[in-house]
């Protein structure tokens, strides 16, 4: 570096000539420069989940979530092994006793699976509803794509985080209420309660995953966050709380049963309203519960008289009641592809910049 | 490559990004228009022009963030389209008014970009040291982004756009977020980077601030490249010959104004409205000596002459304040 200053200038010259001559077409002089050989690991959309999963797990968000579905968990099942003990004499015996703590539900309170039904859509919006419109606001999203991942490593990555967390956190506050109910009754679950809880769990991520898809797509359609946020609640509150007055509403119009109705037209209305209410997951997901989690549940769904008519009343093995609710949960998962693939081709089709 | 004939000087400098006819529709609205234009490694490329021309548009495709309609990139002989990993591994690009995640601190932001770049930890942390120091970030790496100021958040930009040791780096908007010591160390910086044979490429609508790094300036107006060329070299082309010149005198202006009309290349002398003493002479050429000697032969010396405005406030308003066919003329 002892030679002269001056050098650095004339090949700083040298180097816009190059560029000139390029921009006037003198081609035969023109040398394209080549990038060293690039290895990059596979899997890249793991490096932007790890970095989601840190920031979900270290956020307010997921400290008051917890504290939320915690507390009202715990008291769910302070009072559902409460009720259990008082009508101990005659239940003791009955089949997967320890399983009615999650289900049975005393006093005012819901039952610890209706919690999860309605407070799980709450965590999955809450862990996606400002995803994608969160790096736009914070003007991160142009930096994030510059570099070498694609695209889609951004939707997937963050798609996974959120649902490593809501499985984290559902996992944890099942086995939460599972000690304390055995704390609480000194009862132990057998195998097949443990494999039925497992089951439930993975229908209960399914549920939480659709909520996290759709509000992911919020997340890339609207451009506030606050926005975002509202639509997810308001499809969430609209299915909860007038999901079965609008199927009823809809059922009533496609195939009417007036007060004279006939038993076929009383029978196609019921049928209408079961499938159309279907559609929506909060209803798969209660049918699912209450076969899974109850092995006297043998069918979900209306039943006629003659159907049940010298029924012997029994138990299920856990891969019969697995066979009753297997469209559910394959309708659920259905769901939450549909919500994400939305999300996924909605961002693909965006420009980067607004 | 030395040989009997010599090569001339631009062989053996490679080109790092080049695109050809590189356009950009939508719908009807073409945003970047048929963009011929080349950076070589080593140079300064100022890519100049008012906001909403199109230089963000341009730079993506280079990226290989947005597709263009037609045309063609090469960005180190790839296409970025086609190999937007390999593409983005090298090129380093700040965008405008970048954003870093703000609950994390800088450091964290930072390690973050290594992990994306496959830098392994024991190489990013000294890189990181050295980085946060060369951009005076040293003593706020371990605070929260949010509590960094808009110049902090540049400059952390900076380091975050040289953490994975580009070939390339695309500047967008660099300057507009900081005071002016700030723009002056960015300046050093991106010609530092030059010297050590890094490409740049600089956007920006603040000609006066680039000049003074960029070896090439191209002015980019309504999606189309104007003109492309050092910066002196478009001054002359744009104002031609002919220019303003002031004269001061002590003596009776309109005498000293009769004397002026009478050289040669002279085209019109006025009066200055706001001071009397001042004649505001239009010449077809640079005749300034020609107006001294005049003036001291007719014993009205001049207190001073000189070229009045600046070449780039002429760039900017024959380019950007201009009609279409003004335009046209020029290019």
């Amino acid at each position: 570096m002892s030679e002269s200053p001056e050098r650095p200038r004339r090949v700083r010259r040298k180097r816009q000539l190059a560029g000139a001559a390029a921009d006037a077409g003198t081609s035969p002089a023109v040398v394209l420069a080549t990038a060293p050989p690039t290895v990059l690991r596979a899997g890249r959309w793991r490096i932007v989940a790890g970095k989601e999963f840190a920031d979900h797990v270290f956020s307010v968000r997921f400290l008051v979530l917890v504290l939320i579905l915690g507390l009202a968990a715990a008291g769910a099942v302070y009072f559902a092994a409460g009720a259990i003990r008082d009508a101990a004499p005659s239940v003791a015996g009955a089949p997967s006793l320890f399983l009615k703590l999650f289900t049975v539900s005393p006093e005012q309170l819901p039952s610890f699976v209706v919690l999860v039904g309605f407070l799980g859509p709450l965590l999955g919006i809450a862990f996606g509803f400002d995803a994608i419109n969160g790096e736009r606001a914070e003007r991160t999203l142009p930096r994030l794509l510059a570099q070498p991942i694609h695209r889609d490593d951004v939707v997937n990555g963050k798609f996974a985080a959120g649902l490593t967390v809501i499985g984290l956190i559902l996992c944890a506050i099942t086995l939460l209420v599972a000690a304390i109910g055995i704390l609480q009754l000194g009862l132990l679950p057998s195998a097949e309660d443990v494999l039925r809880l497992v089951i439930w769990l993975v229908f209960a991520v399914a549920y939480v995953g659709f909520w996290l898809a759709f509000a992911l797509l919020c997340s890339v359609v609207l451009r506030r966050a606050a926005t975002s946020a509202l639509a997810a609640i308001a499809l969430w509150l609209v299915l909860t709380l007038f999901g079965a007055l609008l199927v009823g509403l809809l059922a009533g119009f496609i195939a009417p049963a007036p007060a004279d109705a006939t038993v076929s037209q009383q029978v196609a209305n019921l049928s209408l309203q079961q499938e159309l209410g279907r559609l929506s997951p909060n209803v798969l997901f209660e049918e699912a519960t209450a076969a899974i989690l109850d092995p006297s549940v043998r069918t979900v769904g209306f039943v006629l008289p003659a159907q049940v008519d010298r029924a012997v009343s029994s138990i299920l093995p856990v891969d019969q009641s697995m066979l009753v609710v297997w469209p559910q949960l394959v309708a659920i998962i259905a769901l939450t592809a549909l919500a994400f693939a939305a999300a996924y081709v909605a961002f693909m089709r965006q420009e980067v910049r607004a | 490559m030395a040989g009997a004939d010599d090569p001339p000087a631009v062989d053996g400098v490679p080109v790092a990004i080049r695109a050809k006819g590189l356009t950009k529709r939508y719908g009807d609205f073409v945003a970047v228009d048929r963009l011929d234009l080349s950076v070589a490694q080593g140079e300064v490329f100022g890519l100049l022009g008012p906001n909403g021309a199109g230089k963000t548009t341009t730079i993506l495709m280079l990226l290989g963030l947005s597709e263009p309609s037609s045309g063609s990139a090469r960005v180190l002989s790839l296409d970025p389209a086609r190999h937007p990993l390999a593409v983005k591994r090298h090129v380093g690009y700040l965008p405008d008014e970048v954003g870093f995640y703000v609950s994390m601190t800088g450091r964290e932001n930072l390690r973050y970009t290594c992990r994306l770049n496959d830098i392994d930890e024991v190489e990013a942390e000294p890189r990181m040291e050295e980085l946060l120091e060369r951009v005076g970030l040293a003593d706020a790496a371990d605070s929260r982004v949010d509590t960094y100021s808009r110049g902090m958040r540049q400059r952390l930009g900076l380091a975050d756009v040289l953490i994975k040791q580009p070939q390339i780096v695309i500047l967008d908007e660099p300057t507009t977020a900081i005071d002016p010591a700030g723009v002056a160390d960015v300046l050093a910086l991106v010609r530092q980077l030059a010297d050590d044979g890094v490409a740049v490429l600089l956007s920006s609508h603040l000609l006066h601030q680039v000049q003074q790094v960029c070896d090439r300036v191209g002015i980019f107006v309504d999606g189309k490249l104007v003109a492309v060329g050092p910066m002196n070299e478009l001054a002359r082309r744009v104002a031609g010959e002919g220019m303003t010149v002031e004269v001061a005198v002590a003596t009776d202006p309109s005498a000293a104004g009769s004397v002026l009309e009478r050289v040669d290349g002279v085209s019109s002398v006025r009066r200055d409205h706001r001071d009397e003493r001042l004649l505001i002479v239009e010449v077809e050429r640079d005749v300034r000596a020609e107006l001294v000697s005049a003036l001291v032969a007719a014993e009205a010396p001049p207190l001073h002459v000189r070229r009045r405005g600046d070449e780039l406030d002429e760039i900017y308003r024959r380019y950007f304040g201009m009609s279409e066919e003004a335009r046209e003329r020029v290019a």
